[in-house]
């Protein structure tokens, strides 16, 4: 097999398998026992997410004018958004996370932003994952933080499918990555030999170190997957993804399920990880990005079916758990040039999880009129990303408010966190 | 530079070349500078595919597949039982080998050149002017880029680097520029009267002065962004409308177009057509700013994560001096005294890892579809950038748990089939010279195999590094 992709379909979810990395971290590192349970998982949706495509406001009056032919369309209509509220659907691409909602399980936040507004992926992507003010501005992340005041680190493993480590979880705690694919050989003496020859090796030494205690984790964790995901998938699918009929899940979808499930085994291990990071790439869509259906909505499945895996894999343990979805921008409200849409500010963030407390949208809508655009362009930013993450690491991982204003969100103070979103 | 000659010629075959071949740090230890300098040359790095057809002939290939597509959902779209027509089927097999053999060249040429300064160096600008092959449309369109756009140049002025990468097909493709059209230009006005709305794609436009030129600390606006987009309407590729002849080439579509002068940056550009945006390129990559984002981005590949700032001040001062001369830049380079530092500061990523294990091995690849998996394993999937910012040139990014236990997967396989009869203490040596350190020597010279030797030098700290 070589590794490149043709049809837009399979290069999407091939590069979007490729793309995704789950980080782990922490076991005990809680003083709360009541929080010792409580899992959080956070997927950085990477390329800056269309928010008006993921919760679409179809009861917003501008929203199908400004949209034109990448509007989402009605409650009810064909391939029409999933009805929340009466403004708000979700994109019908997210049927699982739908069905979660339904049952008070996922809410959104329509109009939340990052403090960064210079519409740079880079920049934008590395104040998310900062949890500062400004691009660059601090070469750990806000997990990390979130970790380190928690508690002292005990034990604390990562597990990445991109082999590279993304900043939200980069810092002083240890935190571990692991990809599929070939890995050491448990009896071969090589490990051994290198743990020794990396004893003074500040990099080295460490990370085969935690590379390799994830190894034997992992591969648990897969055969229980595996198990599952025979007994529960046809046959014919197992064996010819591309034969599955129209209207069944889209190619690559099956693929991000079994990452959500192997995610789920590792957080749901004797010793398992609390606190996920997790990154989607190719969210870019400046051409032809498509409506119900098309390049985006192909990203959306991918994402939902993640979540669907996550939710199912986690089996009672969902109850104890917080997911957060959150990209570096939103989109230019209109649709551009090239059915697209450009960098642009306010995005939505899924808030999803059996620990939530039912209710609304997180945050005010600012609506699309004219005059309500971000600097006539964008959707504008009613919602800092920090007060929900600070929000969701006070009340449902018990972390201390001071924490959170001076060492997780370094200069926060004024941002509140956000109340009540878990029960 | 008071360091030891021996050290100056394994400093720089490791960590400004690719890694030592049998013999090649011996061979550079009378003149290190020397043997870096006559790579230097006008006609650019070396192309790593002759027989490669240029990138409109590929896509032509790749609207075969569009066209057969079509074809295919009007007709009989079940005649397999994938669904998928065999036509449809056959052209992405023979896309799917082009890019293959683009990529196995290019690493052949990475693991036997004895200019391997010259390849790093073609290597760091391929992935400042990244074209990912994430997409569809450009998967088989990197190989034809790289030889056609920015190979050629590497030695010569910045600007036409620039002008090149940025009005290659691949590029034009790639970061949508090729849809963006003028919203009152003729063409979209016509477009408009058909009831089909053509407009902006700013894309490129802002990706050339964020990463390729001038970077955000320019502090320039979205404003500069949405003038220079309009500015670069025109630049397109020829398909069905421009004919057969144009078909898969650069054309400048001057009906699509934004008529009228355009401010960026605080600099007034007339009208123009093709003229005006060549003229902002002309200005971008003169500015200082420039100058120095590309001095900072060269100091942090070749000498540390976060770059001595005499050596980024010196590569700043020299291209500013030649006004743009690459040549003069590398030179900068090799002449800095930061260049020769005797700690290795930079972690391999896993195409430099797995191009010196090559030339410490004495081999070369051979089998694209055994590598291109082993590739992406590690992280980094060739020709496959994960954004329009290249790969990253960082310790952080590359040295995660996963991907060292991946690259010890390798290293003992790849050793298995590798190491014949060789003695792995001598390959050792002959790969890392005076950078061996006592420690991995005896390490090595413990192994109960010549392969296991093998695996341990190239998982050894100082291989890893350079």
């Amino acid at each position: 097999m070589t590794e490149f992709t043709l049809s837009r379909r399979q290069m999407f979810a091939r590069s979007l398998a490729l793309g995704i990395t789950l980080e782990f971290a922490g076991t005990q590192v809680f003083a709360d026992p009541l929080a010792a349970k409580r899992k959080l998982v956070v997927i950085i949706c990477r390329g800056g997410q269309d928010g008006l495509s993921v919760s679409p406001p179809v009861g917003d009056g501008a929203y199908a004018g400004l949209r034109g032919p990448i509007a989402i369309p009605g409650f009810g209509q064909a391939g029409g958004a999933l009805k929340l509220d009466e403004t708000f659907g979700l994109h019908p691409a997210l049927s699982a996370s739908y069905a979660l909602a339904q049952k008070g399980e996922a809410r959104i936040a329509p109009a939340i932003a990052t403090p960064d507004r210079e519409r740079s992926h880079f920049e934008a992507q590395d104040v998310l994952e900062n949890g500062g003010t400004v691009a660059y501005g601090a070469t750990s992340g806000w997990l990390n933080r979130a970790l380190g005041v928690m508690g002292p680190r005990s034990g604390v493993k990562a597990i990445s499918v991109a082999a590279t480590a993304p900043l939200i979880l980069r810092g002083p705690v240890e935190t571990a990555s692991w990809s599929p694919g070939g890995g050491a050989e448990p009896d071969h003496r090589l490990p051994g030999i290198l743990q020794d020859l990396y004893a003074h090796d500040p990099v080295l030494g460490p990370a085969l170190a935690t590379g390799l205690a994830t190894q034997g984790m992992a591969k648990a964790a897969s055969a229980m997957v595996n198990s599952e995901m025979v007994a529960e998938t046809p046959a014919a699918d197992m064996m010819n993804p591309a034969a599955t009929p129209a209207g069944a899940p889209r190619q690559g979808t099956a693929e991000a399920r079994k990452l959500g499930l192997t995610l789920a085994a590792f957080m749901t291990a004797p010793d398992g990880k609390q606190v996920a990071a997790v990154s989607v790439e190719n969210f870019d869509t400046h051409a032809n990005q498509g409506s119900s259906q098309g390049q985006l909505a192909t990203r959306l499945a991918y994402l939902d079916a993640f979540i669907d895996g996550l939710h199912t894999g986690l089996g009672p343990a969902w109850a104890d758990t917080v997911v957060v979805t959150a990209t570096e921008f939103g989109r230019t409200a209109r649709v551009n040039g090239t059915r697209g849409t450009d960098h642009g500010t306010a995005s939505t963030a899924l808030v999803l999880g059996g620990a939530l407390r039912r209710g609304g949208i997180i945050g005010d809508w600012p609506t699309l009129k004219t005059a309500s655009l971000f600097e006539n362009r964008d959707t504008a930013p009613t919602l800092d990303m920090r007060g929900l993450f600070k929000g969701v690491l006070r009340d449902h991982l018990g972390v201390d408010r001071a924490a959170l204003d001076t060492v997780v969100f370094p200069g926060s103070a004024t941002i509140a966190p956000v109340a009540n979103i878990t029960a | 530079m008071a360091y030891d000659k021996d050290l100056l010629s394994a400093i720089a075959v490791t960590r400004l070349g690719l890694g030592a071949k049998g013999g090649e740090i011996a061979q550079t230890a009378a003149d290190p500078q020397g043997w870096l300098m006559a790579q230097i040359r006008p006609q650019g790095a070396d192309l790593f595919r002759a027989d490669m057809p240029p990138a409109a002939e590929r896509f032509r290939q790749y609207r075969e597949i569009q066209l057969a597509r079509r074809e295919a959902k009007a007709g009989d779209a079940a005649a397999t039982p994938s669904g998928v027509p065999d036509s449809v089927q056959q052209i992405r097999r023979l896309i799917r080998q082009d890019a293959g053999a683009d990529i196995l060249s290019r690493l052949q040429l990475a693991a036997s050149t004895d200019a391997a300064f010259r390849e790093r160096w073609a290597l760091f600008w391929a992935n400042h002017f990244t074209v990912s092959g994430v997409k569809a449309v450009t998967a088989n369109l990197i190989g034809p880029f790289e030889q056609e756009a920015i190979r050629p140049r590497v030695f010569g002025r910045f600007e036409d680097l620039l002008v090149a990468s940025s009005s290659h097909p691949a590029m034009l493709l790639y970061l949508d520029q090729a849809q963006s059209v003028g919203p009152n230009s003729p063409a979209a006005f016509r477009a408009n009267r058909n009831g089909r709305r053509l407009g902006l794609n700013e894309n490129l436009a802002r990706e050339i002065m964020e990463l390729h030129t001038v970077g955000v600390e320019a502090g320039y606006t979205q404003a500069d962004v949405t003038e220079f987009a309009r500015a670069m309407t025109g630049w397109g590729v020829g398909g069905v409308r421009e004919g057969e002849g144009e078909a898969g080439r650069t054309i400048f579509r001057d009906a699509a177009h934004e008529p009228g002068s355009r401010t960026i940056m605080g600099r007034r550009y007339g009208e123009g057509g093709y003229e005006q945006s060549r003229a902002v390129m002309r200005d971008l990559a003169a500015s200082p700013y420039t100058a120095r984002h590309l001095a900072t981005k060269i100091a942090r590949h070749f000498v540390a994560d976060d770059p001595p700032p005499g050596l980024t001040a010196r590569l700043t001062q020299a291209y500013l001096d030649s006004r743009g001369d690459l040549s003069v830049v590398a030179r900068s380079l090799i002449t800095a005294p930061e260049t020769w530092a005797p700690q290795a500061q930079k972690f391999k990523t896993p195409y430099e890892f797995m191009v010196s294990s090559w030339r410490a091995a004495g081999t070369s690849p051979e089998d694209i579809a055994r590598i291109a998996p082993v590739m992406a394993s590690m992280g980094q999937r060739a020709f496959a950038a994960p954004s329009p910012k290249g790969w990253p040139d960082d310790t952080a990014s590359w040295a995660a748990p996963d991907g060292i236990v991946k690259r010890m997967a390798w290293s003992e396989s790849f050793a298995t089939q590798a190491a014949g009869e060789r003695d792995p203490v001598v390959l050792a040596q002959n790969a890392l010279g005076a950078r061996l350190s006592p420690l991995a020597v005896k390490t090595i010279a413990r192994a109960e195999t010549r392969a296991e030797g093998l695996s341990i030098l190239l998982m050894s700290p100082e291989f890893q590094r350079r």
